[in-house]
């Protein structure tokens, strides 16, 4: 049996935060992290950029090679934990080894969602949520010249601009009457659509894909049917129609599970010595107020990071996230974060379109809760950490508006203010980042 | 740590800080070049703000607690443990604007041509940043600040 301080399971953004946390206050406790993917923590969302333009893994890397190593860190890779018991503190491998733990992270990430279908099975189907996805992609491309993407969300939208960089065909199909609709309003949306087009990329809306169509006999993918009956023939699919939280290994155990692992403000579990982070869990989201699954790399590093100092016995609560995406396809800047549409009539909405450029904010009693920015989006970031830090703009919205709205153009007093907080430490010393209570 | 900070009264807004930034992070350190050549051509990293009367030059605060470190998709934002400096290591950097998003001052810039955040390095290796060395009239001044503990 292997001994362990802290177990780590998940080598991703939650786990990599958590393991420089713990490393920042426990210099030598044994840290021990397995990942079913046999890589060093690399940047997840750099796999579109391995995909066109072939970048090797070295330069995926999310720290230096030899981080583990400096910083005293075991790795077991490419190796799957089965089980945990969490009345034991033990976790059973898939090469049988079993480790006993005093402080389990499960940041275990998420799952392409796959839809029960004819044909998920035949050679061409294809997820992108991993390297080893874009290398089998990148291997299988040579033999295809049309690909249908199913879904038109981030991850749709990411494999759909490396593929076109690539010169094959993409058809997107979205169930819903817009692309990246989770992200965007209409008109964003409608800003990315149209450089999708100008690419010739197909977008096809408001329609899903019944069957994945192959030969019968060699078990290769040629095609989609659609649920109107119309084929498309296409040589790979790709599915992006979502991710779902990894709980499989909380089910069961007493852990509470809701759609995510629900976790509190120190990242922990109903069960104690127990955390959660990033893709797999609920964590506090400061826009609705409430535990959400917000499946991005800042909050998992963020989270996680919350849940290795309160590990190491730093006690540190989660300030929360909130969804936040920037996006770049085709040379379009959008920036987007909190809601996207206000839920209801007591939401006040105002935007300025001017040209490429758009901007809209979304505000409950004089407080953000949610912007999009397109086109110049260098002070995004100022309406971010108004929403972020609860600061009340009444007065100021119509300037925020302008297009030469910059950090001076709000009230002194408040630039006064933000300026000052700049110089406030975090309770625990993270790599700088966002764990102020 | 060390922050670059900005006596307001005697800003006038001259640029020059903007014009020696620009200059000392281009690759030929040469005022002409660095202005005229293309391939040579970086942005400032620094922006005038200019709302009458107060005029004020603007970079990264280097934030005791950085919001775009924890929200870099690749890892190329860290904090220099020594000099406590927040650096963008461009060759890490992939332009995705993630950064941009967190920043609160809106004091990091696209450089589109190249698909890179540009933001102060407080002139990584110099004694003095270049905008500092080079304010007229001491406008900007190079000190150190004390950082206060979080409540």
């Amino acid at each position: 049996m292997n001994r362990t301080k802290y177990l780590i399971i998940g080598n991703s953004a939650g786990g990599f935060g958590a393991v420089e946390a713990i490393r920042r206050v426990d210099k030598s406790g044994l840290i021990t992290v397995v990942s079913d993917e046999p890589y060093p923590a690399y940047s997840r969302p750099l796999i579109s950029e391995h995909l066109f333009e072939n970048r090797p893994i070295d330069k995926m890397l999310f720290r230096a090679p030899d981080f583990y190593e400096k910083n005293n860190i075991q790795t077991i890779l490419g190796t799957t934990v089965e089980k945990i018991d969490t009345q034991a503190n033990t976790a059973n491998l898939d090469d049988g080894t079993l480790i006993l733990w005093e402080k389990l992270l499960l940041a275990t990430g998420g799952q392409p969602i796959i839809p029960q279908m004819d044909g998920i099975k035949a050679n061409g189907f294809f997820t992108f949520t991993t390297l080893n996805d874009a290398i089998a992609i990148d291997q299988y491309l040579p033999k295809v010249k049309n690909v249908v993407v199913i879904g038109g969300g981030l991850i749709g939208v990411s494999v759909t601009d490396a593929l076109v960089k690539r010169g094959v065909n993409v058809t997107i199909v979205e169930m819903k009457d817009r692309i990246l609709n989770t992200l965007l309003d209409e008109e964003a949306g409608a800003l990315v659509l149209s450089k999708l087009v100008e690419k010739d990329v197909r977008v096809i809306t408001g329609r899903t894909v019944t069957d994945i169509n192959s030969d019968f006999t060699t078990e290769i993918v040629n095609g989609v049917t659609l649920d109107n009956g119309s084929e498309i023939s296409a040589g790979m699919v790709i599915i992006a129609v979502g991710v779902k939280p990894r709980v499989e290994l909380a089910v069961g155990t007493g852990i509470k599970v809701n759609r995510g692992i629900l976790v509190d403000r120190t990242m922990q579990t109903s069960v104690p010595n127990i955390y959660a982070c990033g893709d797999a869990s609920e964590a506090f989201d400061f826009v609705y107020g409430d535990n959400r699954i917000t499946p991005i790399w800042p909050n998992a590093y963020a989270g996680g990071s919350i849940a290795g100092f309160n590990m190491a016995g730093k006690k540190t609560e989660y300030r929360g996230g909130t969804a936040m995406n920037s996006i770049k396809y085709f040379g379009l800047s959008i920036t987007s974060a909190g809601m996207v549409s206000p839920p209801d009539d007591s939401y006040e909405v105002i935007s300025n379109k001017n040209g490429t450029n758009y901007k809209k904010i979304i505000l409950k009693d004089g407080f953000v809760t949610g912007l999009i920015f397109a086109g110049n989006i260098e002070s995004s970031g100022i309406i971010f950490g108004l929403m972020k830090d609860k600061v009340n703009i009444n007065e100021c919205k119509q300037a925020t508006l302008a297009d030469d709205f910059s950090f001076l153009s709000l009230p002194e007093a408040i630039w006064r203010k933000r300026l000052e907080d700049s110089f406030i430490k975090p309770v625990a010393e993270a790599f700088g980042g966002g764990v102020r209570q | 740590m060390k922050r670059v900070l900005v006596n307001e009264p005697v800003c006038m807004g001259c640029h020059l800080c903007e014009v020696y930034c620009q200059l000392n992070h281009s690759t030929s350190k040469d005022l002409i070049k660095a202005f005229k050549k293309p391939e040579n051509q970086t942005l400032p990293r620094l922006r005038i703000e200019a709302r009458n009367p107060v005029y004020f030059s603007l970079r990264c605060q280097h934030c005791a607690d950085a919001p775009c470190i924890s929200a870099c998709l690749t890892g190329a934002l860290s904090r220099d443990e020594k000099t406590g400096a927040v650096i963008n290591h461009e060759e890490k950097c992939i332009g995705c604007w993630t950064c941009i998003l967190a920043c609160p001052f809106g004091a990091i810039k696209q450089d589109a041509l190249h698909h890179k955040s540009l933001k102060c390095d407080l002139c990584q290796g110099s004694q003095i940043p270049a905008c500092v060395d080079h304010c007229p009239n001491e406008a900007l001044v190079y000190e150190e600040v004390t950082e206060v503990a979080g409540k």
